[in-house]
């Protein structure tokens, strides 16, 4: 028994201190009370305000509490790490196209000859600045397509022309280069997996339940730790909030709820915005109360589906092991691939204009060897 | 008039002090029954007399009090154990990740179905146990109030509290015909819980009942420091007899009477700011829970409801209209 207690005897002295302290002491208790919450004042104080003070720019009518809220010491930090790539210097044409002067080409055959070497150019300073050409091309032949990386490459320039080209209801203005998503990586940021429960099974207790443990995805918050392979790979309802006053047969849970609320976070963290960027909070789901933000963000939804679907996916047996996820899935879009924490990627600055071949039409064959 | 304050000292003229006086302890008033299960020799603890009555007991277990702790223990087990398994049986992260851990009700399809343990099981056991607790203790209270002759009104304002938990957790789902609209267990998920739930149903504030609820909280809040305040205030007129002070008002119920007469008007009484206190405390709970049950059963989206019944304002239009493009998916998407 006195070994049990013997961990609570420093606690019991310390205790009988205080008690006899206080007996004797009361003053210096009293400068001692107002020392303690002097200092957790102070650290409160700390730890709560910004420095500057943020900015709130208005985006509703007065009084609904609508805004965007900007810390330009944080905005400035942002700004350094948008910015678009100096273009290459326009190339002299060549008077033949790639696929005249190159074998094995098979997206950009009618591209001029010149043009395509620019582009590659430009391709590897914005996903390979380290490795250069041989990070994709077998620098003997640079027609061989044994290098994994050159069969994702070649797909993934389908993808920014499909983005450009078919998503024009998303990027309309802006569009997308390689550069906005991989910022000199070979592997951009926000690139996610199906994500299997963490903690594998739990035997008798209680079955994962795909939520209830800190999700980086939303926030750091609770709820579901994987709301991407739902509804951005998966085609989940995401519309739980009742649509009239009184009930009507709507069976949308509260369950389902967490997951449209954890997605939700996700853009909101991705765009480094709030709710207010696209809602009225006070009834989330009026389409006329929002702001025409929800209308382009409303798009990313169908768009990053279809780029997980056609173009990520199917890239799974490509990419080596090591790569994969979990599951043996390939890595995924989310919206912090491209907005990388900026409501529009590069703040609205835009590369593409300098490779418009970037935003051609393109057929759409997927390699061979990758599976639908 | 003669000041005790400089013959005697500040404190104990005045029974509100902070005196602790040692001497013989009080085992407590002799009862017509009940008095068996007093457990505990009295002994006194000076921190405690910093906050409270310096005196520890005795206490009183009896049938329902252990009944209640033993079914509290368990729910504490259930639901405490689950959450260590959600982390792999790892203590760290156990402790690290204490905050985000829960245990989740039965999913929606499973409705009012008897789900198997791991699939929701748990957690109506937990809820099963925690509500047998509550209900138990609830009873205790109500007994030992009526043993010593007392009114039973704490167990009634306790009464008002559960009846919030139990809308929550048991009535609505039971009316939703689904558990998995109750609430889970753990520190974030429970507060996600009503998050979610708001905004599923169109939110919450535009719920009359909830708006009462927080009319009753915060007013509460306000009627505790108004009247802590003026009794403390009233003290050196001996405020704190406020039996004696009700039935005979002295110079002490004078003042605090003038005092709100003067700044609002209107004074309280001394019998009457009891009542305020614990009918303010009670509607709390009991119009929350009202405000919970409409939610979803009878009404699905209480903004639109608050458009119906004309107290949602309209605001001026900043952008041009803004129709929702999910009309138009068919067009849009590939």
């Amino acid at each position: 028994m006195s070994l049990l207690l013997a961990p609570f005897q420093p606690v019991a002295a310390a205790l009988g201190g205080l008690r006899s302290g206080l007996r004797h002491h009361g003053g210096r208790f009293r400068v001692g009370l107002a020392a303690t919450v002097a200092a957790a004042a102070v650290i409160g104080l700390v730890f709560t305000l910004e420095r500057p003070a943020p900015r709130n720019v208005q985006l509703g009518y007065r009084g609904t509490g609508m805004g965007a809220i900007y810390n330009a010491r944080l905005v400035a930090q942002q700004l350094g790490l948008q910015q678009v790539d100096a273009p290459l210097p326009p190339s002299i044409p060549a008077g033949k196209t790639a696929a005249q002067a190159y074998k094995n080409i098979q997206v950009l055959q009618n591209l001029d000859a010149n043009e395509f070497l620019r582009l590659m150019g430009a391709m590897t300073q914005w996903i390979a600045p380290q490795a250069g050409c041989a990070f994709c091309h077998s620098l003997k032949n640079m027609a061989d397509d044994s290098i994994y990386t050159k069969t994702v490459a070649r797909r993934m320039l389908q993808m920014v022309m499909a983005i450009n080209t078919q998503w024009q209801s998303h990027v309309d203005g802006v569009g997308v280069t390689c550069q906005t998503c991989h910022r000199g990586r070979a592997i951009p940021a926000g690139s996610w997996f199906i994500q299997p429960p963490p903690h594998g099974e739990r035997n008798a207790t209680e079955a994962d339940s795909g939520q209830d443990l800190p999700a980086a995805v939303a926030g750091g918050s609770a709820f579901p730790y994987d709301p991407l392979t739902p509804f951005l790979l998966s085609a989940m309802p995401i519309r739980v909030t009742g649509t009239t006053a009184l009930p009507n047969g709507d069976r949308s849970s509260v369950n389902q709820t967490d997951w449209t609320y954890s997605l939700m976070i996700h853009f909101a963290d991705s765009l480094g915005v709030n709710c207010t960027f696209c809602h009225n909070t006070r009834a989330f789901e009026e389409w006329d109360q929002g702001t025409p933000n929800r209308v382009s963000a409303w798009h990313a939804i169908p768009m990053v589906r279809d780029l997980n679907r056609n173009y990520m996916a199917p890239l799974a047996q490509v990419f080596p092991v090591e790569l994969r996820g979990k599951l043996d899935d390939a890595p995924k879009v989310s919206c912090v691939t491209c907005h990388n924490g900026a409501y529009k990627p590069f703040y609205g600055a835009s590369g593409l204009p300098y490779y418009p071949e970037l935003a051609h039409a393109v057929t759409m064959t997927p390699p061979a060897g990758s599976r639908p | 008039m003669f000041d005790y304050r400089t013959t005697f000292g500040v404190e104990y003229q005045n029974l509100f002090n902070r005196t602790q006086i040692e001497g013989k302890l009080d085992k407590g008033a002799p009862l017509e029954w009940g008095m068996e299960n007093r457990r505990g020799k009295p002994s006194t603890s000076f921190l405690f007399g910093l906050i409270g009555s310096q005196q520890v007991g005795p206490y009183y277990l009896g049938a329902t009090g252990l009944a209640s702790l033993i079914c509290g223990l368990i729910a504490f087990e259930i639901i405490g154990l689950n959450l260590f398994a959600s982390v792999g049986w790892d203590p760290v992260q156990f402790i690290r990740q204490l905050p985000w851990l829960g245990l989740q009700p039965p999913a929606p399809a499973w409705g009012l179905h008897i789900p198997p343990l791991a699939q929701g099981g748990w957690w109506l056991m937990a809820g099963f146990f925690l509500t047998t607790s509550i209900l138990l203790w609830w009873v205790r209270v109500y007994r030992r109030a009526r043993a010593l002759g007392m009114g039973t009104h704490v167990a009634w304002a306790f009464a008002s509290a559960i009846w919030l938990y139990l809308v929550d957790g048991f009535l609505r789902p039971l009316l939703m015909g689904s558990w998995s609209e109750g609430v889970p267990f753990g520190i974030f998920p429970h507060l996600d819980w009503t998050a979610s739930l708001s905004i599923r149903y169109g939110n919450l504030y535009y719920d009359p009942f909830h708006m009462l609820s927080i009319v009753f909280l915060y007013g509460s809040t306000l009627l505790f420091a108004m009247h802590g305040g003026t009794i403390l205030a009233t003290s050196r007129y001996w405020a704190e007899r406020e039996i004696e002070q009700a039935t005979d008002p002295g110079t002490a119920a004078e003042r605090g009477g003038i005092f709100w007469r003067w700044v609002m008007g209107f004074n309280a009484t001394f019998e009457s700011i009891h009542r305020w206190a614990v009918w303010f405390a009670i509607l709390c709970t009991l119009t929350g829970g009202i405000g919970i049950l409409l939610t979803g059963t009878v009404v699905d989206n209480w903004y639109l409801w608050g458009v119906k019944h004309g107290f949602a304002p309209e605001y001026p239009r900043v952008y041009a209209p803004i129709t929702d493009p999910g009309l138009l998916r068919a067009a849009v998407q590939p």
